[in-house]
């Protein structure tokens, strides 16, 4: 009787916390929704409502002067590709077009160069052993945190010597090298008994069947998480791109909204509308996926 | 899933094989790197790279086409590609570009960039011999080194000067410090009277020492040497002078006078957005151009003013230009001083000039004849003072200026201590002055 | 660890061999690009940091001079002191704050949990340079959000000038980098303590355990990877925070947002001393190293 008092108190106590803990966070969350809201609304805005000292929560009048800005103000070609001497241009674009697509393919290709680079030598850090592994993972340890700014003259200057300074491939690279995707899947891959992998080689398979066959089926929602991370990371890398980029055509959006500021003056329409285009995508992307993102993130992590 | 597999491996392959053979190549070698574009280009055409700020709107690409158009109608060898910078991260475009051995052929900019500091640092063209004799003798001083090259050829100028919301200062009863006529301050009394008269009126915000960061520092700078009467730097621009008692003086003034506070979160953008919203009654940083550009959102009549001051104001000039940038190639070099000549030329510096928003280095027929600001504006460009920006250590002496008016708004206000800011800031910018 | 294993094993030379061979044969494409692009780079940033190296002229020899400048540099120490404010005070606050909202939301029903988990994301998908411009509006001195709901509740008497302010700057860059980095936290947290053994916590319970003692003994063992993993990703991320500073605030007011990787930019970019800037980087390098071996040492003995 006394411990089912007890126990109805604690119930009680607990509903209590939880009902201002929900109050709490649906505030919260308020905050973190309201950027997003922001931008999107502040993009239909006419000049006077944006700069104005108090908020205006809905335009009164929406317009698309600030898209057809963005998408007025730079022309670039749609793609071009240079097969020795041999240059493809294809058809000209407003410029913002040509951003997203290169911030796309930025994106897509860090995220394809890491999971593949990183599956293949995470799966060795784990399951291999070999001279000079200790010294490797470490090494990858300590570069996992290391800020790129602390790199940054160096590669400047070597990305100039090696001619890919101003091209997006100067972004890409050092987003494969960083080692994060390889630290993540081989904590991942080490949950994976070794003796699968073992019974495989007695079977006879090659190294690289074995790797294909059965290591990389095993390492799949470890290889997801690392391209979420690395897709992000990518997309939001703001400050490799200012430094590597510069001519119109090889932008991202960011940059290139960047680039139609005014002297001492800041078009925030212009700004949000490029932000509202540079974002709305990538959140709808999250909403499809949103499943498999979530999925990817915890079982990539959490296994090891 | 395999196929994929083996596809993106042979990709990593190649471009990693590809990286790597590049390698070899000493990364430290700073040699201008061949063109990127392998178009094969007829023999006698030249590509040159074309670097603009955003000078009024030299950033709008269609205005800009059409004059490169006008130019390859007369020289259709010569292809100009042009990129668009801008002044949040445009500088530093431009040294990663010449620390990566790319550097653009012309930058439009002005003086402080090319002179102090890229042409200190022996990066450009001399262009004295396309600096056609007796036209641009007022100005050309000013984009002249102290050892006698010539690193800018100047296109436009402006007076920088502030702004008032003449609405608010008619209804406080402000108008009768200053004229109207002459775009003037009776005198600096007058000027903290006015401040006052538009505080007591309800306005907590009549003006804002903005100091955020570096961008328009010409308005604070502008604003304390005119109501001290004190100097920035010496006449010979070899030294920064700005520590002095009169300075000092004037800024302990500014810093007790209500309605003008210091604000360390925010940039002259912000200082901008704020007067046009009708948050602050006054702009230390303002030109035609933000009226131009702000149009369709001033809801009251802007008047715009010279500094106050006692005897005759001496405002902020701003100079844009063309610079060259050495980059080892005799061909390209020509065909940007070819391209500057077109721009400046009888037959397309009215145009050029227009573009900018901002007022002609020369005499020149018909500009702006249907422009309804620039009279108005064109009244204040006498009155612009020394262009002392061309003084070395010009980076490092502007960053040290907003670092010590930050330092100054955390201060107690007082002379001493505001002097003594000041001398710190001064010997840090005189230290880099004299290493050039 | 590696060596003992070989010899303990009674492989014979040539397998040895063949295992070495195919490891490293597996690490070559990665390693290509570790080597390249982040070991090659960080070689030259401890090389060039004993130059007096700027643009347009070649790099002069000056040993230590940039190490001894660095440790007289007043500006250097007290970047230094942020930087690892920065850090101390958003990995353990992320940990805590994700830890909550995840068990707040947990509780919800499905589609409750799921809205809330992406509303928690979608600052990390938005962009740090559109998020941090709406944040710079919502902090601003004269008509800002907070500024608009203290003073309209009776918290401030006066507008406080967020960003403008040494004594509060700090604190309003360490909010918002909290807000673009506990999405991820927060979706881990919330399957972490779906996948938490039901039948012990509801025996515990039965017992007379309180919520607070069944999460604490039951539970948060249980999430321990979980956390470590968390504790890496954020402590990485809370060193990327550049951008939310240099849009913000350009490590001002008096330098009281400064950090070590702004001030590498600053001095290479702005003042172009690159030799003084990747000695700064070399000794920010020393540091993650010894913070990242700590963390993992910690990690492995649990």
């Amino acid at each position: 009787m006394k411990k089912q008092n007890r126990l109805d108190i604690n119930r009680t106590k607990t509903k209590v916390y939880y009902v201002i803990s929900f109050i709490l966070v649906a505030l919260i969350a308020f905050t973190f929704l309201f950027p997003l809201y922001w931008i999107i609304t502040g993009s239909f805005k006419v000049k006077s409502e944006i700069l104005s000292a108090t908020p205006v929560w809905v335009p009164t009048e929406w317009v698309m002067t600030n898209y057809e800005n963005l998408m007025s103000k730079r022309t670039a070609p749609l793609f071009d590709l240079t097969l020795g001497s041999l240059v493809i241009t294809g058809p000209t674009v407003p410029g913002a077009f040509r951003w997203l697509l290169n911030t796309v393919f930025m994106s897509t290709m860090s995220m394809l160069l890491t999971c593949l680079t990183a599956a293949m030598a995470g799966y060795a850090l784990a399951k291999k052993r070999f001279y000079g592994r200790g010294i490797l993972f470490s090494l990858i340890v300590c570069a996992m945190a290391l800020p790129k700014q602390v790199i940054l003259i160096p590669l400047l200057r070597e990305m100039s010597a090696l001619g890919l300074y101003d091209t997006i491939w100067a972004v890409i690279v050092p987003i494969v090298g960083w080692p994060f995707g390889v630290f993540l899947i081989k904590q991942f891959a080490e949950g994976i008994p070794t003796e699968m992998v073992e019974a495989c080689r007695i079977d006879g398979a090659s190294e690289w069947r074995t790797f294909t066959d059965v290591m990389f089926p095993m390492i799949k929602p470890g290889v997801g998480a690392c391209a979420i991370f690395t897709f992000i990371n990518s997309w939001n890398d703001y400050f490799m791109q200012l430094i590597m980029l510069m001519s119109t055509k090889e932008l991202t959006i960011s940059l290139g909204i960047a680039t139609m500021q005014g002297e001492n003056s800041t078009d925030f329409g212009l700004l949000m509308a490029g932000s509202a285009l540079a974002s709305v995508p990538i959140i709808i992307v999250f909403l499809i996926f949103q499943k498999y993102f979530t999925k990817g993130i915890t079982m990539g992590a959490v296994k090891g | 899933m395999k196929k994929l597999l083996v596809l993106l491996l042979a990709l990593t392959m190649v471009f990693a094989l590809a990286a790597c053979g590049g390698q070899a190549a000493p990364a430290e070698s700073a040699a201008p790197a061949p063109t990127e574009s392998a178009e094969p280009a007829p023999a006698e055409g030249v590509t040159i790279t074309l670097w603009t700020y955003p000078i009024g709107k030299w950033t709008d690409e269609a205005t800009v086409k059409d004059l490169i158009a006008d130019f390859n109608a007369v020289y259709p060898d010569i292809t100009v590609q042009v990129e668009y910078l801008d002044y949040t991260n445009g500088d530093d475009k431009v040294n990663t570009a010449i620390e990566g051995g790319q550097a653009p052929d012309i930058v439009m900019e002005g003086p402080e960039r090319l002179i102090a500091n890229c042409g200190a640092k022996g990066l450009m063209v001399d262009l004295a011999d396309i600096v056609p004799a007796g036209t641009y003798d007022s100005i050309i001083g000013s984009c002249t080194s102290a050892n006698g090259e010539v690193y800018e050829l100047p296109v436009c100028m402006i007076a920088h000067c502030m702004a008032i919301n003449r609405d608010v200062f008619e209804a406080a009863d402000a108008l009768q410090y200053l004229n109207e006529e002459t775009h003037t301050w009776n005198s600096v009394d007058d000027f903290f009277k006015a401040v006052q008269a538009v505080y007591d009126a309800g306005y907590p915000y009549v003006g804002t020492i903005y100091c955020g960061g570096q961008g328009g520092d010409q308005g604070t700078r502008a604003l304390i040497t005119n109501i001290s009467g004190g100097t920035y730097a010496n006449a010979e621009h070899t030294e920064y002078t700005y520590a002095s008692q009169e300075n000092a003086e004037g800024l302990a003034r500014l810093y007790a006078q209500d309605g003008i506070n210091f604000d360390t979160a925010i940039v002259a953008s912000d200082e901008i957005q704020n007067f046009v919203n009708g948050t602050f009654q006054m702009a230390f940083c303002w030109n035609i151009s933000q009226e131009v550009n702000n149009a369709d959102a001033l809801g009251f009549d802007v008047l715009p003013m010279a500094f106050p001051s006692d005897t005759t104001p001496s405002l902020q000039g701003g100079i844009w230009g063309f610079g060259v940038f050495n980059n080892g190639d005799d061909a390209r070099i020509e065909a940007a001083k070819t391209f500057i000549q077109f721009m400046t030329s009888e037959e397309e510096y009215a145009k050029a000039v227009e573009a900018t928003t901002f007022a002609p280095v020369r005499d020149v027929d018909g500009i702006y004849a249907d422009n309804a600001l620039f009279p108005e504006y064109s009244l204040l460009s006498p009155l612009m003072g020394d262009y002392y920006q061309i003084t070395k250590g010009w980076t490092e002496a502007r960053t040290e200026w907003w670092n010590m008016l930050q330092r100054v708004n955390d201060s107690d206000g007082s002379v001493e201590s505001i002097l003594a800011e000041m001398q710190a800031a001064q010997d840090t910018a005189n230290a880099a002055a004299a290493a050039g | 660890m590696a060596n003992k294993k070989i010899t303990v094993s009674p492989m014979s030379r040539r397998l040895v061999m063949r295992e070495n061979v195919a490891a490293y044969l597996f690490m070559l494409p990665f390693l290509l690009f570790f080597v390249a692009f982040v070991l090659y780079p960080m070689f030259m940033c401890i090389f060039t940091s004993f130059f007096d190296a700027t643009m347009g002229r070649d790099d002069i020899f000056i040993g230590f001079q940039n190490y001894k400048e660095l440790f007289n540099d007043p500006i250097f120490w007290k970047a230094l002191k942020n930087t690892l404010v920065i850090v101390l005070v958003s990995v353990p606050v992320t940990c805590v704050f994700s830890l909550w909202v995840a068990s707040v939301i947990s509780r919800m029903p499905m589609a409750g949990t799921s809205a809330f988990r992406c509303i928690f994301y979608l600052p990390v998908v938005t962009g740090s340079v559109a998020v941090t411009m709406v944040w710079k509006w919502m902090f601003n001195n004269y008509y800002g959000i907070f500024n608009y709901l203290g003073q309209n509740m009776g918290l401030l008497d006066k507008p406080i000038n967020w960003l403008g302010d040494p004594k509060y700057a700090l604190g309003c860059i360490i909010l918002i980098l909290l807000t673009t980095s506990v999405g991820q936290p927060i979706v881990l947290y919330v399957s972490a303590l779906d996948n938490v053994d039901k039948s012990l916590v509801e025996a515990a319970e039965v017992d007379g355990a309180t919520q607070m003692q069944a999460f604490w003994k039951i539970k948060w063992p249980q999430m321990m990877p979980t956390t470590l993993y968390i504790l890496v990703i954020t402590t990485i991320n809370s060193f990327q925070c550049f951008a939310l500073i240099q849009l913000l605030t350009s490590g001002g007011p008096s330098n009281s947002t400064m950090t070590i990787m702004y001030y590498i930019y600053y001095n290479a970019f702005k003042l172009y001393r690159y030799g003084y800037g990747n000695a700064m980087g070399v000794i920010l390098a020393i540091i993650i190293a010894i913070l990242s071996a700590i963390q993992f040492k910690a990690g492995q003995e649990k």
